[in-house]
C-alpha cells in the first residue's frame, strides 16, 4: 500500500504534457473562436442559429463514442474530406495529435460558448444601444462594453473548456487511439495502465489529474468572488 | 427643421396598437414629450436614435435623410450619433465617471465643464454601483451631452434628481443646449417637472 501513493520520479510524464499541451491548445483556438460566435448567437433568433446551437451543443448528450466514430469516419485518409486534407495538404486528422486538436474543439465547444451566449444575453440591451449613440461600431462596443462586463463568464469558459478537455476520453481513444508520445493523453494512459495492471501508475495520473481539476474548478469561485453558485453557471 | 413622420406596431396587452407620429420640431427647441404608458413614448425616441426601426416612416434633419422605409434606407445610430438618455441610464458597469466620459469624447476641458455641471467632480474615479441613483442619472446625461449633439433624446431624465439638484442642472443644460443649438426632446411623467424648460409639447396617445 505504501509504494500504491509514492510519486516515481523515472516514470513517463508525457502523456500529462500531451494533456496540458491540448487542453491548453483547444481552449485557446475556442475562446477566438467561441466569442464571436457566442456573440453572433447572443443577438436574436433565426432558425440557423437554432440548428447551429443544436450543433453545439450535441456533444453535451452524445455519447463520446458516437461523435468519435463520425469524426473517424470524417477524416479518415481513405474517404471524403480526410482523402482530400490528405492528398493535397497532406494532413492526417485520424491517430494524430492534430486529430487530438480537432475532436477536442469539438467536443467542448459548448463549455466555452454556453457561458459566454449567456451571460451576453443577461446584459441589458440599452448597453450596447448606448455605446452605439455615442458613435461607437459593434466591434468597439464589444470590446470595450460588453466583453469587460462578462469577464467573469469568460474565466468559468475557459477554465470549464481546459478542465473538460483534460478528462476526454472516448472521443480522443476513437480518433487518436493510444500512440505514445502523440496521442496517448492521461486519460488514455490511465486506462491503458489499468488494463495492464500497473495500479501505480495509473493512479499517478488520475491523482494529477484531479488535483489539476479540483484547482481549476477552486479558481472559478476564487476568481468570481464568490459570485457563482456553481461552477457550471 | 426636424421632420418626424413614422408608424411603428407595438405590441401591447390586448393585441397589437399602432404608434402613429407626425411632427416637426424647429432646431434649437426644447419639446416635452408625454402620454399614458405604454403609449409607444420611449419607442419614439429609439426609432428617431435608430435603435428601432418602423415598419414605415421617414424622418429628415435639416437636409439630412435619416431614414426612408420608402427607399429601404436607414442611417446607422452610430452615423445619427444622437445624444441619448434611457430610462434606465444604461451606465457602463465597468466604467467610472471619468471613463464614461472619454469613452464618448476627447475634449478634456469639454468633460471639466460637464463634471462640474452634473456635480461630479469629486466621483471622477466611482463606478455606477458605487453612485447614488441622483449621480447615475446626472451621468448619464452627462454623457450624452459629451458629444455635443444636435439632437438630444432624454426618457425621463431628471426622475431620480432632488428638487434643488433638479433646479440648479436644469438652468445649466439649458445653457448648453443654447450654446450648441441643440434640439432636445424630453419624456416625461411629471407635467410639472419641465414647466418653464420646454417651449414645445407632444402627446402621444393609445392607439
Amino acid at each position: 500500500m505504501a509504494t500504491f501513493f509514492t510519486f516515481d520520479l523515472a516514470m513517463d510524464l508525457t502523456p500529462i504534457w500531451l494533456t496540458l499541451k491540448l487542453a491548453s491548445i483547444t481552449t485557446l483556438v475556442l475562446l477566438l473562436i467561441g466569442l464571436p460566435l457566442a456573440y453572433w448567437l447572443s443577438k436574436g433568433r433565426s432558425i440557423v442559429k437554432i440548428i447551429l446551437e443544436a450543433i453545439i451543443t450535441m456533444p453535451l448528450v452524445l455519447p463520446p463514442s458516437v461523435l468519435g466514430f463520425y469524426l473517424l469516419l470524417a477524416f479518415s485518409p481513405q474517404h471524403g474530406i480526410g482523402k482530400w486534407l490528405h492528398e493535397i495538404f497532406n494532413i492526417q486528422f485520424v491517430f494524430s495529435f492534430q486529430g487530438l486538436i480537432l475532436a477536442s474543439i469539438i467536443y467542448s465547444m459548448p463549455f466555452m460558448i454556453g457561458p459566454i451566449k449567456s451571460a451576453l444575453q443577461q446584459l441589458p440591451l440599452s448597453l450596447s444601444q448606448a455605446s452605439y449613440t455615442l458613435g461607437k461600431t459593434e466591434r468597439q462596443t464589444f470590446i470595450k462594453v460588453l466583453l469587460p462586463n462578462i469577464r467573469s463568464s469568460v474565466l468559468t469558459a475557459v477554465i470549464l473548456t481546459f478542465a473538460h478537455t483534460l478528462g476526454e476520453f472516448g472521443v480522443v481513444l476513437m480518433i487518436g487511439g493510444n500512440i505514445p508520445n502523440v496521442t496517448r493523453v492521461a486519460s488514455i494512459a490511465v486506462y491503458d495502465s489499468v488494463e495492464n495492471m500497473d495500479y501505480h501508475a495509473a493512479n499517478v495520473y488520475s491523482l494529477i489529474l484531479f488535483s489539476i481539476t479540483f484547482i481549476m474548478v477552486i479558481s472559478v469561485f476564487v476568481f468570481n468572488k464568490y459570485k457563482a453558485k456553481s461552477p457550471l453557471e | 427643421m426636424i421632420s418626424i413622420d413614422i408608424e411603428k406596431k407595438l405590441k401591447a396587452y390586448k393585441g397589437q396598437q399602432v404608434l402613429k407620429i407626425a411632427a416637426q420640431f424647429t432646431v434649437g427647441s426644447i419639446t416635452k414629450i408625454y402620454g399614458p404608458s405604454g403609449a409607444g413614448k420611449t419607442t419614439f425616441l429609439k426609432i428617431i436614435a435608430g435603435l428601432i426601426d418602423p415598419e414605415k416612416g421617414k424622418i429628415t434633419i435639416g437636409d439630412t435623410l435619416w431614414l426612408d422605409t420608402a427607399a429601404n434606407f436607414s442611417l446607422s445610430p452610430q452615423k445619427r450619433k444622437v445624444g441619448f438618455v434611457f430610462q434606465n441610464y444604461a451606465l457602463f458597469p465597468n466604467m467610472t465617471v471619468q471613463q464614461h466620459l472619454e469613452y464618448a469624447t476627447d475634449d478634456a476641458l469639454w468633460i471639466k465643464r460637464l463634471l462640474e455641471i452634473g456635480k461630479l467632480e469629486t466621483f471622477t474615479e466611482h463606478k455606477p454601483e458605487y453612485l447614488s441613483g441622483g449621480q447615475q442619472q446626472r451621468l448619464a446625461i452627462l454623457r450624452a451631452m459629451a458629444i455635443k449633439p444636435q439632437l438630444l433624446l432624454m426618457d425621463e431624465p431628471f426622475s431620480a434628481l432632488d428638487p434643488k439638484m433638479k433646479s440648479e442642472i436644469i438652468p445649466e443644460l439649458k445653457l448648453l443646449w443654447g450654446e450648441l443649438g441643440t434640439t432636445t426632446l424630453i419624456v416625461s411623467h411629471n407635467p410639472q417637472e419641465l414647466e418653464g424648460l420646454a417651449e414645445l409639447e407632444l402627446y402621444i396617445e393609445n392607439q
